[in-house]
């Protein structure tokens, strides 16, 4: 069986998989999803972007930084009964903050408190009753764009009043988190399978500390409480390589913030001493370690 | 592919590929900070990567 990753572009992250799925023995055939065109009304055995049917590949490793590309990429492989990593159902959970909030909800496990309004009025009424400061965020999205500490009702009101006017539908969907003070630092944890390989500290001045946004990143001890966690709330979504970000209250409780499920991690295996591409490399060739051989 | 250059379709400075450099790799001009794509690597050419979506990240 074959074994295919889905890429928007070639990013660090994609070459260290690449090479590692080398240094592993197998060739993995690399597709950009600006040339995918599926016939969804027929199965498998279409051809992919490179000439071979669907149908022989044994895992298709979804690495898009395009979020929509990727998820719908998952969703229609999956629908053909092939294995992706991750699986359709976790990525439709993990890029939505309100359906992860909702899960996590589901499952016991310790979050910030959040709320969902649709309408103006209502929002600012959901804010409130977080109380301020509250941060806004939209429901879709990554790299810690659009969000908002919003510390008083003034700076609410144009907040929503700018989503409102500008934005499209999406950002009239007003969801919103009690703002927990976190230390100037967050955790970045790796769930790859039931196992928290590693995770970072990420620390910035900045309330926003996504190492995107400048967040400088060390060693976290994966303690066994961290781990717990990271495991509990990957299950809740579906599970697979997952990266989760945990706050740590300072009464010492950790709460998941959010879930990634397409990860960068080109500054965290340095810190850590772990190679995170061995890791996620081995996991997907787990879905396929029956068949899969040096020349597939 | 080791130690070549490209210029940058922006500024137009000489661009330092990496070693290893890959089909369709996201590089950034030293010079101007623009994010290129590797298009092809015989010859060896790049183009504006693309735009940053609001769907993009992890």
């Amino acid at each position: 069986m074959r074994v295919g990753m889905l890429v928007t572009l070639i990013r660090p992250e994609e070459k260290l998989l690449i090479s590692e799925f080398e240094a592993q023995g197998v060739t993995v055939d690399v597709m950009l999803d600006r040339n995918l065109n599926f016939d969804l009304t027929q199965g498998a055995q279409q051809l992919a972007p490179n000439g071979v049917a669907w149908s022989a590949y044994g895992v298709v490793f979804e690495r898009c930084v395009s979020t929509s590309r990727g998820m719908y990429a998952q969703a229609i492989l999956n629908a053909w009964g092939i294995p992706t990593v991750n699986s359709y159902h976790t990525a439709s959970i993990c890029s939505d903050k309100l359906l992860t909030t909702l899960h996590l909800a589901q499952h016991n496990i310790p979050q910030p408190q959040a709320r969902v309004a649709f309408t103006d009025e209502s929002a600012i009424q959901a804010i409130e009753n977080l109380g301020y400061p509250a941060v806004m965020k939209p429901v879709t999205g990554s790299w810690g764009r659009l969000l908002a500490k919003v510390n008083d009702r003034e700076s609410a009101e144009a907040i929503i009043e700018h989503r409102q006017v500008l934005g499209d539908y999406h950002h009239h969907t007003y969801y919103a988190q009690a703002y927990v003070e976190k230390g100037g630092r967050d955790i970045r944890a790796f769930v790859v399978g039931d196992r928290t390989i590693c995770a970072i500290y990420r620390t910035s001045p900045h309330w926003i500390t996504n190492t995107a946004r400048g967040g400088v990143a060390t060693n976290c001890p994966v303690t066994e409480a961290l781990n717990h966690l990271c495991i509990k709330a990957a299950r809740a979504v579906g599970g697979g390589v997952l990266a989760m970000d945990v706050f740590e209250t300072p009464s010492g409780e950790l709460l998941i913030n959010e879930i990634n499920h397409t990860m960068e991690f080109r500054n965290s295996s340095t810190p850590t001493g772990v190679n995170i591409a061995q890791e996620v490399v081995r996991y997907v060739l787990s879905f396929v370690s029956e068949t899969a051989s040096p020349t597939c | 592919m080791t130690n070549q250059n490209v210029l940058c379709p922006t500024c137009d400075a000489d661009v330092r590929l990496p070693d290893g450099v890959m089909l369709n790799e996201l590089l950034a001009c030293a010079d101007c900070g623009t994010e290129l794509e590797i298009i092809s690597l015989s010859p060896l050419q790049v183009e504006l990567a693309p735009e940053v979506e609001e769907d993009w990240g992890e």
